[in-house]
């Protein structure tokens, strides 16, 4: 007998387990994105994920996993499967090379035209 | 009237406070990591409505503090139905029991909405949300069950005949249902125990499980009087274990 002060350990029974068995078909459970919002209109946000063997189980999970703690008017869940992304090697394809300012809002410095404006403007 | 009221308050945050705990016993053990958060949640609403339910009888009624209610009272004192002391068992019991007492829950709250005493229409109110999903928790895990496996369907189905009796003692009449009903505070046990067969039969159907003829069960009453079983001392004893080291102690 193990001897513990919480009364989980005791329960558990350890010493009386056989050991875990082989998964049966239905144990292996699929894996759900789910998808939280806080307010009506805003965006859901992907926020984890969790395991449940069809949808309505993901939802009833997801709504005491990641609905719990925080505000919360709306869950969606997906098969993680069902969500299609580019393979992590490609990360490349999203590196911005210098030379490419351009199409950022920071490449054009606009702050000494203002100022020239405002500054005309007022000597009129 | 006060007391009628009184011993309805306690006969409902008894059974909350106890299967309340017995249901936190599955905490860290349940099924699958993301149940057993789910079910300690639910175990700890229950907790939440027994001290919601304590701390009306306190303040309309000058009951003791919760604390004391709940941990420093005899077996005799309390008021709960043999349904909710019987030992965890097996998840299909558990659910099974969780199933049958949520849904009569959720029906007595829904009764208290239209309560002629506010305190407890109020309550009813604030946590009809908290119980809705204990019910559609309930009603999923019964019906996927149900329809499972042979060897789930057939656990399934054991589980109810032996929770049945116990669950119709849930709706064990007290001495003031007369007073109750017609001072418009709650319907009554009876009216109860129709709304809530009303409710469960459909899941029932719909997981596929033959409700027991239910003239033929012979409820497990007692309870409601402080006659309980042997399962309840033991629970007490556990549940007050650290309470009880210092009955001065400030939490």
């Amino acid at each position: 007998m193990i001897n513990s002060i919480d009364p989980r350990i005791k329960r558990a029974d350890l010493e009386g387990a056989s050991g875990f068995g082989a998964l049966a078909e239905n144990e292996n459970w699929i894996p759900f994105a789910v998808f939280h919002q806080d307010k009506r209109g805003e965006r859901h946000e992907f926020v984890g994920t969790i395991h449940a063997p069809d949808p309505e189980m993901a939802l009833l999970f997801a709504k005491e996993q990641y609905g719990r703690r925080k505000k919360t008017v709306n869950i969606w869940v997906v098969r993680s499967s069902d969500i299609f992304t580019f393979a992590h090697e490609d990360e490349d394809m999203f590196e911005t090379v210098p030379e490419k300012k351009y199409r950022e809002a920071s490449g054009y410095p606009v702050r000494k035209y203002i100022n020239k404006y405002l500054s005309e403007k007022d000597h009129e | 009237m006060s007391a009628a009221i009184k011993n309805l308050l306690y006969r409902m945050a008894d059974d909350e406070l106890i299967i309340g705990h017995r249901n936190s016993e599955w905490t860290g053990l349940g099924p699958i990591l993301e149940e057993d958060i789910a079910f300690s949640s639910l175990a700890q609403d229950q907790i939440g409505h027994a001290l919601a339910n304590y701390t009306i009888l306190e303040s309309q009624f000058g009951e003791p503090p919760p604390d004391t209610v709940a941990f420093n009272r005899k077996e005799k004192d309390f008021l709960s139905c043999h349904l909710v002391e019987l030992p965890i068992g097996e998840y299909d019991f558990s659910l099974m029991r969780h199933f049958l007492f949520d849904h009569s829950e959720s029906c007595r709250y829904e009764l208290l909405l239209k309560s002629s005493f506010a305190p407890l229409a109020m309550l009813a109110k604030k946590i009809k949300g908290e119980i809705k999903y204990h019910t559609l928790h309930a009603d999923l895990w019964i019906t996927k069950l149900g329809n499972g496996t042979e060897e789930s369907h057939a656990r399934m189905q054991t589980a109810l005949n032996e929770t049945l009796p116990y669950a119709l003692g849930l709706f064990e009449a007290s001495d003031y249902e007369d007073e109750l009903i017609s001072t418009g505070v709650f319907a009554g046990e009876a009216a109860l125990q129709a709304m809530w067969l009303d409710r469960i039969t459909p899941i029932i159907e719909q997981a596929h499980l033959s409700m027991p003829d239910m003239t033929t069960i012979e409820p497990k009453y007692g309870g409601r009087r402080g006659y309980h079983s042997e399962f309840l001392q033991p629970l007490l004893t556990e549940m007050s274990e650290v309470f009880q080291l210092d009955l001065e102690t400030k939490w």
